[in-house]
């Protein structure tokens, strides 16, 4: 290859569409990703906020839908989960942020393949359409649901697998949702063949792996698990889709009856759906959740303005998180009379996944310690993903065994668990993303006053919405009923829903806090002082901001040390950036 | 302010995946020449083959589930002409790796020969394909029909769409192998193509097996 005398500048496209629509920028991509997400989960919550209405006043009718059926719960409930898991979690953390800044953290000038990645979010863009059509679809349960389907975000057959037959929504709303689901598994591939090749090969020079952000390690390991996951997803989706619209029998078994009618189908294996699902499902989870400790590691590293405490043990712990992540996914179904050896396996595996969780615990607890620590909104998020991910970690581990599972499975507890965990942690991640880096995508804060009160409504409103779903959980309380006033023990139980209800009003009205604070700070937000307002070290506080069109205008940096490097003694800051040359006396360039 | 000294102490490189200088980054030097390291390609092709790996091994564990648990599993008349087709997919092999060799001694001509033999074999790969599953069809066999016919057609129609896009990268670097590409070097897109070739085709010897010996 030929050498060069003179940097090479791309100038970025000149048309408003180029730039902005049909970009292939990973930082435009990067926001149109969030922005996909940010629309999403308002979506999202306002489902979730009138699944909690109902819940206490089932027989209320509400303001242009009416009174809401139990089937018509169980659509809102399917379309918040689906919606969450895929177009929230699974697209800001990993498609959104980890577009914008991972190319920038290894000085890199672009992802490795700019086309795949402009295609890999119109894809995402298109799923979440066909999802959103769902709702106005005929044949679903109606009212505020429309047509969506009531089969849940795991889409069991032979539910979802017979048509209209088993309920309403399970004709073209389900149809409709597999196509999505299918639709964003393409686009996942494409996204994590991308993040892998770009981690790879397009390090700048001196960036060696054990160089490389905690995020980014966070980021190449999620699409490790994106790539071999999703992959299993799209099979099972083509076998559903088959099942439903070509006759076939893969997972509809023999003798099948419903609503007096014989199902002619014959001899599938409904619990082979829910090993291809949770193949790819518990993965999901991890998908979810690694972006969202990159990020914890690398705020509270920069914040408690001391090295992260313990990197290497960190990679590790990613790896063998993802690791064993892709073998545990039998404890979903521990309820479906798979052998007790079986079950004992999924168990033990699961339960060590307990070791490198604590160990990142443990390192970040490590790392705030003795810390001079500065509490901004990003560092508070990070301190609640730490304390979110240890609540929900912690009832993983009841979950984990077959003899406590066996009680607690379909209720109240296990909702409790994973939305403390892979919900609220993950969304705690992309708060601290957010308020991290917002001055370098945009130039400006946002405002901390606003941002902290933002946190603390959300942290504690998030722990009284979720702590009581384990103790009703723990009584008994079923998951999924639409209304529980007709079963004496549960009407026991009211005032406690009643509580996490206005718990869940107040905290999602808090979010309107943090919509205000992200659009006024776009255009009328305290403007950044500099490119490196938070003294951090890695590559993307070395670029102005918001970053130029292939980022280094073809001046890429070279690296000299680790990407957490505060407060080293004898240096003349508490920091030194990544491509700060080994003077012998480092950081003392004023 | 550190922060803006080391922007400007930020040094021209050519990007190295952390390994020192090598390739330079995107866009094209003086000579017109792609700056993009092509090892992406490599790496690429790879991870795209690790998912597509994942996604048949995801559908051969239904088809071993599903076999093993049902007793509605009811072996069909294995249509022959999918021996023909299997030789004539193992020869494209062949005929696809003589074109690249032909292309590292920089003999354009004979490239083009064997990469149209390949193209060639590709199509009659494929509508071979479409007789078997017209003798099937001609048979009574449909998708429907019972467990073993249902992944029959969806086992090979999946192998198809996947030779297909492997078709129309051949059709795509056949046309403009000499013309400079935008990102790809021609030996690149060649060799990359011919590395999806051979694992369709291994593949579909696996398929074949897996189709014939569990029908």
């Amino acid at each position: 290859m030929a050498a060069h005398a003179h940097p090479v500048v791309h100038e970025a496209p000149k048309g408003f569409i180029r730039k902005y629509i049909f970009s292939t920028d990973h930082k435009i991509i990067g926001i149109q990703y969030y922005l996909l997400a940010l629309f999403s989960v308002f979506i999202g919550i306002i489902l979730s906020l009138l699944m909690r209405l109902h819940l206490i006043a089932p027989n209320v009718e509400l303001p242009f839908f009416g009174q809401m059926t139990p089937e018509q719960y169980l659509a809102l409930m399917t379309m918040h989960g689906t919606i969450m898991v895929f177009f929230v979690l699974t697209t800001a953390p990993q498609s959104g942020f980890g577009n914008y800044f991972l190319p920038i953290q290894i000085g890199a000038p672009d992802m490795a393949f700019p086309r795949l990645n402009m295609l890999s979010f119109w894809v995402t863009f298109a799923a979440l359409i066909v999802m959103l059509a769902a709702f106005f679809v005929a044949g679903g349960p109606g009212g505020v649901a429309g047509g969506a389907p009531i089969s849940g975000w795991t889409a069991y057959t032979p539910l979802s697998a017979i048509g209209p037959i088993a309920g309403p929504g399970l004709g073209m709303g389900q149809t409709l949702w597999i196509l999505s689901l299918a639709l964003f598994a393409g686009a996942s591939l494409m996204g994590a063949l991308n993040f892998i090749t770009t981690t790879l090969d397009l390090r700048t020079k001196g960036m060696s792996l054990m160089r490389m952000p905690l995020t980014v390690w966070a980021w190449f390991v999620t699409a490790i698990l994106a790539l071999l996951g999703f992959a299993v997803l799209l099979g099972a989706g083509i076998l559903l889709l088959l099942d439903r619209t070509a006759g076939t029998s893969f997972f509809v078994p023999a003798g099948l009856v419903v609503s007096d009618t014989q199902i002619p189908h014959k001899g599938g294996s409904p619990l082979l759906w829910q090993h291809l699902f949770w193949f790819f499902g518990h993965p999901e989870v991890y998908i979810a959740i690694l972006p969202g400790m990159g990020v914890t590691s690398h705020v509270l590293s920069t914040f408690a303005r001391k090295p992260i405490f313990g990197y290497r043990a960190m990679v590790y712990a990613i790896f063998a998180i993802a690791l064993l992540g892709l073998s545990v996914w039998g404890h979903h179904m521990f309820v479906s009379g798979m052998s007790p050896y079986s079950a004992l396996a999924f168990s033990l595996l699961t339960m060590s996944i307990g070791v490198p969780s604590a160990i990142k615990t443990f390192n970040w607890i490590g790392t705030l310690w003795g810390g001079q620590i500065r509490l901004t909104t990003a560092m508070l998020f990070a301190i609640g993903f730490v304390s979110l991910f240890v609540t929900g970690g912690l009832s993983g581990l009841f979950l984990a065994q077959p003899a406590v599972d066996l009680p607690l499975h379909d209720t109240y507890f296990v909702v409790g668990h994973f939305h403390m965990i892979m919900g609220v942690a993950a969304i705690f991640g992309i708060f601290a993303a957010t308020y991290f880096w917002f001055p370098k995508m945009f130039g400006r804060f946002l405002n901390e006053r606003i941002g902290k009160i933002h946190f603390w409504i959300t942290f504690i409103g998030v722990y009284a919405i979720f702590m009581p779903m384990h103790f009703i959980g723990l009584s008994g309380h079923p998951r999924r009923y639409a209304d529980t006033t007709a079963v004496q023990f549960l009407a026991q139980l009211d005032p406690v829903h009643t509580f996490m209800t206005v718990a869940a009003v107040i905290t999602g009205a808090a979010q309107l806090l943090f919509l205000f604070n992200f659009f006024w700070g776009l255009w009328k937000g305290e403007k950044a002082p500099d490119i490196n307002p938070w003294k951090a070290t890695s590559l993307e506080w070395t670029v102005p901001s918001p970053p130029p069109h292939d980022n280094f205008q073809g001046r890429f940096p070279t690296v000299y040390r680790g990407p957490y490097e505060y407060s080293v003694p004898g240096a003349a800051e508490d920091y030194t950036p990544q491509n700060a040359p080994d003077t012998g006396q480092t950081a003392s360039r004023q | 302010m550190a922060g803006k000294a080391a922007t400007e102490e930020l040094e021209l490189i050519e990007l190295g995946g952390g390994r020192g200088p090598r390739d330079a980054g995107f866009g094209r030097d003086d000579a017109g020449a792609p700056l993009v390291p092509q090892r992406i390609y490599f790496t690429g092709i790879w991870l795209a083959l690790a998912a597509i790996l994942m996604f048949f091994m995801g559908l051969t564990s239904s088809f071993v589930v599903r076999k093993g648990l049902s007793g509605d599993w009811v072996a069909f008349s294995f249509p022959r002409i999918l021996w023909l087709n299997t030789t004539i997919l193992l020869l494209s092999s062949v005929t696809i790796e003589r074109a690249r060799r032909a292309l590292l001694r920089d003999e354009v001509a004979g490239f083009h020969r064997w990469w149209r033999i390949t193209t060639a074999l590709g199509l009659g790969f494929l509508a071979g394909q479409v007789v078997a599953w017209q003798e099937l069809a001609a048979a009574g066999v449909y998708i429907a029909s019972n467990p073993s016919s249902s992944f029959f057609y969806l086992l090979t129609a999946a192998h198809g769409i996947h030779l297909l896009g492997g078709l129309t990268a051949l059709l795509w670097v056949g046309r403009r192998p000499a013309v400079a590409y935008v990102r790809a070097t021609p030996l690149t897109a060649v060799t990359v193509s011919s590395i999806y070739w051979h694992f369709m085709d291994g593949l579909w010897v696996f398929l074949v097996l897996l189709l014939f010996l569990g029908r």
